[in-house]
C-alpha cells in the first residue's frame, strides 16, 4: 500500500461519496415504502422533505464522482516514476487488475449520476411528483455501482507495489497489445476515420430534430450513447495522435497533461456533458404521456439537446482543430 | 479560523513534501546514469579496478571511471561527513572543499563555528595518526540539500586516511550511449562479475520519490487527527443554529421562500466560506514553505542528524496538490454540512406563526 | 374564493401528546372582502390562517383556491402560488435585524428572479406610499412600533398579491397604532384586496372595514355574522 497524499484524498473522497449514495438510498426505501403525495399526515411531510435532501446528496456525488475522475487518472499519473516500465497513467493503471475496472465504473458512476439528475429535476418540474417511485428504484440501482466502484478504487490503491513491472502506453495503446485497444487499433484507420466523421453529423442532426420539432427523442439518446463509444475509440484510434504528433503515440491519457495543455479535460468534459445530456432526452420520454408531465418535458428536451448538441460541437471543434493545426501529416500512411 | 488553519497546515505538508520531492529530482539529474557497487555478505565492499576493463568491453559503454568515496566520522562534532575524491582537487593534495554543513563544524555541544577559506580540519588516518587539510573552498549553499556534510578531497589524502589500496575503488561510475540499454548493460554486468550490483538513477528516483512521498502521507496521517477534529467542529456549529438564525429562516419561508432557495442560500454561504479558507490557508502555507523555510516541519521531511541543512526550499506548486488538499478539506466539509444545512432549509414555513 | 372543506389538522397524532388544533373546520373566503377571525388564545385560529395562507398542509380536507385544488400540492408549488396570491403580517412584524426596511421589503421577491432595479424601484414607491420613504436605508432596529408595523405591511404587498393575511397585527399596538393600522386596510380593501384577519382585539373585530367575522372556538367555528 503505498501511502500518499493524492491517494488518501481520492479514497477519503470515495469514502464520502459512497456514504452519501448510501444514505440517499436508505431515504430512498423509507420513500418508497411510504410516500403517499395525497396524504397530510406528518410522515408524509418528512419524505417530502427528504427528498430534497436526496436530491442535493446527489448532485454533490455526482459533482465529486466527475472531480474524482480526474484526480482519479491524475493520481495515477503522478505514481507512474513509481513503477518500472510506466510513464503515464496507462501504466499505473494496469499494474493490477483493479486499475482499469476502477476507472470504467467510474465513468459509468458519472453518467448514471448524470442521468438521475435529470430525472429528477423533470419529477420535480410536475406538481404531484409522478416520477418519484422510478426515480427512487433507479437510485436503488445505481447505489451498487458507486459501492463497487470505491471497492474496485481501494482495492486498486492497496495492492499497489512499487516493484511491480508493468507497461508504458506506448505498449498497451499499440498494435501488438494483444487487448481490446489492440484490436480496434489494427482495424485500418480510415475506416475508423469514416466511422467517426459519419457518426457525428447523424447525432447532430437527430438531436436538431429534438430540439427543433421534439421528434426522435429516443433515437438521439442511443446515438449520443453510440457517439460516445465511438468519440473514445476515435480519440485512441487516431485523434490523439495529432496533438501528440507522434503516429504511434495513442494514449488517452496522456492529453490530460501539461504539454498538451490539459486538452484531454475540455475533450473529455464536452463528450461526457454531451452523452449524458443527449441520453438524458430519451430517458425521459416515454414519461410525456403522464398527465402532469406532458407539458413539461418536451421544453426539457428541447433543452438537453441544446447542450448536447452545443458540447458535442465543441468537441469536434477542439478535434477539427488539433487534426488541421497539427505538425503530423498522415498522408504518407 | 479554525478552517484555513487545518488548510494551513495540509497545505504545508503538501507542498514541502513536493517541493523536496521536485528539488531533489532536479538535482539528481547530473548524477550518474549507473552505479556499479561490490556486494560481499549483502554489504558494500571495495570493489577492484581491474573490473573497469571488463565492463568497458560490453557493447554500448561508453565510459567507465572508479569513484573514491566513505563516510568519516569526526569525533568533535559527533557528525558523519562524506569523504569523495574529486577531478577538482588531483593536484591539490592537503586541500579541501567543503559543504555548508561541514563549514558549520564545531564541538558538539560547542557554539556554532564558521569555517571559510584556509581552515584547517584534522581527520584521523586508519593507522592512527592525524593528516590536517586546509580549506580551499566552499560548496555553494544552493547545492545544500545533497552536499551539506561533503567534503572533497584529492585520491592521494583519500587513500591515506581510510588506508585504501591503489587497485581499489568505492564504486564505479558508467556512461552509456543509449539509455534505453541501461536495463541490458545492468545484467551483462552482473553476468560478468556476479558479485557486482549495478544501480540505475531512475532507481534512486524512484526510491526518493518513494520516501517523500510517504513521509508525506505519514504526516497526513498524523495529521488527520486535525482534521477529524475540524470536522466534528464544523458539524456542531452547523447543526446548532442559533435560535436567531432559524427564525430568519422561518421568515424566509412564510414570505415566499422555497426549501431549495434557502439550500442554495446555504451552499453560497459554504461555498464562499470555504474558497476563502482556502485562498487564505494556501497562501499562508506557501509563505511559511517557502519564505520562512518549513519551520514547523522540518524535522520530519528532512530526517535527523547532527547536521542539519540550512536551505531555502524553492517554490513548486501544482495543480494537483491543490487538487488534492481540495479534497482532503473542502470536500469533508461540504459533505459534513449537507444535513444541517438542509435540516435549517426545511424548517416550516408556519414555525414563525406559532410563537 | 377560497374553499377550506372539513379541515382537519392534528399535531403529534398517534402519539400520547395528541393536539387536535382544527377539528372540521367548513369555510369559504370571498375574494374582495375583509373577513375576521376572532377566537380565544389557542382556539385554532392562527393554525387556521396558516392553512388558509397555504403555510401549512391540514391532516385531512381539501383547500381550493379558484377551483385550483392545493392540499396535495408538493412545497414548491405551494410556494410559489402562495407567494403570488398572499401577503402576510405577523403578530410580531418579523422583519430581518440587520437589514434596511427597504432591503426586508424586496425579499420575498427574490426567488422570483426579477430585476434588482426594478424591484427595489417598486419597493421604494410602496415605503412611500406608506410614508416611510425617509427611513428607508436605516437599520430596521431603530424604527419605531408604527414604522416597523408600516415596513411589514409593504413587505406583505410587493409581490402584489390578491390576499392579504394578518395574524394578531394590533397585539404590540396602542389604540392609535391599532387606529391607524385599521385605515390602512381600509385603504387595500378599497384597492380591491381581499383581506383575512386573525384578532380577539375588538378593535378589529368590531371595526366597519370588517365585513365578516367569524368566530372560532375549540377547533371549531361556533358562529359567523356578516355584514355591517
Amino acid at each position: 500500500m503505498m501511502v500518499q497524499p493524492g491517494i488518501m484524498a481520492l479514497l477519503l473522497g470515495s469514502g464520502l461519496t459512497v456514504s452519501m449514495l448510501g444514505y440517499a438510498a436508505y431515504q430512498g426505501v423509507q420513500i418508497l415504502r411510504y410516500w403517499d403525495i395525497t396524504s397530510g399526515s406528518e410522515r408524509q411531510l418528512a419524505l417530502e422533505r427528504r427528498t430534497y435532501l436526496v436530491s442535493t446528496l446527489m448532485s454533490y456525488a455526482m459533482g465529486f464522482q466527475v472531480l474524482s475522475l480526474f484526480l482519479f487518472i491524475y493520481t495515477a499519473d503522478t505514481l507512474s516514476p513509481l513503477f518500472v516500465g510506466a510513464m503515464c497513467a496507462a501504466g499505473s493503471l494496469k499494474v493490477n487488475g483493479f486499475g482499469y475496472p476502477a476507472l470504467l465504473l467510474n465513468i459509468v458512476g458519472c453518467l448514471l449520476a448524470g442521468l438521475w439528475l435529470i430525472v429528477n429535476n423533470t419529477d420535480n418540474k410536475a406538481y404531484n411528483y409522478p416520477l418519484i417511485r422510478i426515480k427512487y428504484w433507479f437510485l436503488l440501482f445505481i447505489a451498487p455501482f458507486f459501492f463497487a466502484e470505491t471497492i474496485l478504487q481501494g482495492e486498486y490503491f492497496l495492492r499497489l507495489q512499487p516493484n511491480i513491472i508493468t507497461s508504458c502506453c506506448g505498449v498497451l495503446f499499440s498494435i501488438d497489445a494483444g487487448n481490446v485497444v489492440a484490436d480496434l487499433l489494427s482495424l485500418p484507420r480510415t475506416m475508423a476515420e469514416t466511422v467517426f466523421f459519419v457518426s457525428v453529423p447523424i447525432t447532430l442532426a437527430l438531436g436538431y430534430s429534438v430540439y427543433l420539432r421534439n421528434k426522435g427523442a429516443v433515437l438521439f439518446s442511443v446515438a449520443a450513447f453510440a457517439q460516445f463509444l465511438i468519440s473514445l475509440i476515435a480519440l485512441i484510434v487516431f485523434i490523439s495522435i495529432y496533438f501528440y504528433e507522434l503516429p504511434t503515440h495513442h494514449c488517452p491519457f496522456c492529453l490530460l497533461h501539461q504539454e498538451y495543455g490539459f486538452v484531454g479535460y475540455f475533450l473529455y468534459g464536452t463528450i461526457l456533458v454531451s452523452t449524458i445530456s443527449g441520453m438524458g432526452t430519451g430517458l425521459i420520454q416515454p414519461f410525456s404521456t403522464i398527465a402532469s408531465l406532458c407539458e413539461v418535458i418536451p421544453p426539457v428536451q428541447k433543452r438537453l439537446a441544446l447542450i448536447s448538441i452545443v458540447s458535442l460541437g465543441m468537441f469536434i471543434l477542439a478535434t477539427g482543430y488539433g487534426m488541421l493545426f497539427s505538425n503530423l501529416s498522415m498522408q504518407a500512411y | 479560523m479554525v478552517y484555513a488553519f487545518v488548510l494551513f497546515l495540509l497545505a504545508s505538508v503538501l507542498f514541502a513534501a513536493d517541493a523536496l520531492k521536485h528539488e531533489a529530482a532536479e538535482l539528481l539529474q547530473d548524477s550518474p546514469e549507473m552505479i556499479v557497487q561490490r556486494l560481499v555478505a549483502g554489504r558494500q565492499e571495495q570493489i577492484p579496478t581491474t573490473y573497469i576493463a571488463s565492463i568497458k568491453q560490453i557493447r554500448g559503454v561508453q565510459s567507465v571511471e572508479p569513484r573514491l568515496w566513505g563516510y568519516y566520522f569526526d569525533s568533535y562534532s559527533g557528525a558523519n561527513y562524506t569523504l569523495m575524491v574529486s577531478t577538482a582537487l588531483m593536484d591539490h593534495s592537503g586541500e579541501i572543499i567543503i559543504g555548508p554543513g561541514v563549514s558549520r563544524r564545531s564541538a558538539a555541544e560547542g557554539p556554532v563555528q564558521v569555517l571559510g577559506k584556509k581552515s584547517i580540519i584534522p581527520f584521523k588516518t586508519s593507522d592512527g595518526s592525524v593528516l590536517p587539510l586546509q580549506v580551499r573552498g566552499l560548496l555553494p549553499s544552493a547545492t545544500e540539500l545533497v552536499t551539506a556534510d561533503l567534503i572533497l578531497m584529492s585520491e592521494a589524502d583519500f587513500r591515506k586516511i581510510f588506508a585504501l589500496a591503489d587497485n581499489r575503488a568505492t564504486d564505479l561510475i558508467l556512461k552509456v550511449r543509449n539509455t534505453k540499454e541501461l536495463a541490458t548493460i545492468a545484467t551483462k554486468i552482473t553476468e560478468r562479475h556476479p558479485d557486482t550490483r549495478p544501480i540505475l538513477r531512475e532507481d534512486i528516483l524512484r526510491t526518493y520519490a518513494a520516501i517523500f512521498d510517504w513521509r508525506g502521507g505519514v504526516v497526513l496521517m498524523v495529521l488527520s487527527g486535525a482534521l477529524l477534529a475540524f470536522i466534528i467542529l464544523a458539524w456542531d456549529k452547523a447543526t446548532g443554529l442559533s435560535a436567531e438564525e432559524k427564525r430568519e429562516i422561518g421568515i424566509l419561508k412564510a414570505v415566499g421562500w422555497e426549501t431549495s432557495d434557502i439550500l442554495l442560500m446555504k451552499f453560497w454561504e459554504g461555498a464562499v466560506l470555504s474558497l476563502t479558507s482556502f485562498f487564505i490557508g494556501v497562501v499562508i502555507a506557501y509563505l511559511h514553505l517557502f519564505v520562512g523555510s518549513a519551520m514547523l516541519f522540518e524535522p520530519v521531511l528532512k530526517g535527523w542528524s547532527v547536521l542539519h541543512a540550512n536551505f531555502r526550499l524553492t517554490p513548486y506548486i501544482t495543480v494537483y496538490q491543490l487538487a488534492t488538499l481540495f479534497f482532503l478539506t473542502v470536500l469533508p466539509y461540504t459533505v459534513i454540512t449537507i444535513i444541517p444545512s438542509w435540516r435549517s432549509a426545511t424548517i416550516d414555513p408556519d414555525s414563525v406563526m406559532r410563537v | 374564493m377560497i374553499r377550506l372543506e372539513n379541515i382537519r389538522k392534528v399535531f403529534n397524532g398517534g402519539k400520547p401528546n395528541e393536539f387536535v388544533a382544527i377539528d372540521g373546520i367548513d369555510l369559504s373566503i370571498k375574494f374582495h372582502e375583509v373577513t375576521a377571525l376572532t377566537g380565544p388564545s389557542g382556539s385554532g385560529k392562527t393554525t387556521l390562517l396558516s392553512i388558509l395562507g397555504c403555510m401549512s398542509r391540514p391532516s385531512s380536507g381539501r383547500i381550493t383556491l379558484q377551483d385550483r385544488e392545493m392540499t396535495s400540492l408538493p412545497e414548491r408549488f405551494l410556494t410559489e402560488i402562495r407567494r403570488d396570491t398572499f401577503g402576510i403580517i405577523f403578530q410580531q412584524f418579523n422583519l430581518i435585524k440587520g437589514l434596511s426596511p427597504l432591503e426586508n421589503v424586496m425579499i420575498p421577491a427574490y426567488p422570483t428572479g426579477e430585476k434588482f432595479t426594478v424591484l427595489s424601484r417598486r419597493a421604494m414607491e410602496l415605503l412611500e406610499m406608506l410614508g416611510l420613504a425617509g427611513k428607508a436605508h436605516a437599520k430596521v432596529e431603530w424604527l419605531s412600533g408604527g414604522e416597523a408595523q408600516r415596513t411589514a405591511i409593504a413587505r406583505a404587498l410587493i409581490n402584489n398579491p390578491d390576499i392579504i393575511i394578518a395574524d394578531e397585527p394590533t397585539a404590540h399596538l396602542d389604540t392609535r397604532l391599532s387606529r391607524e393600522f385599521m385605515e390602512i386596510m381600509r385603504q387595500l380593501k378599497k384597492q380591491g384586496k381581499t383581506l383575512v384577519i386573525a384578532s380577539h382585539d375588538p378593535m378589529v373585530s368590531a371595526s366597519d372595514v370588517v365585513d365578516r367575522l367569524v368566530r372560532v372556538r375549540d377547533g371549531k367555528i361556533v358562529a359567523t355574522e356578516q355584514g355591517r
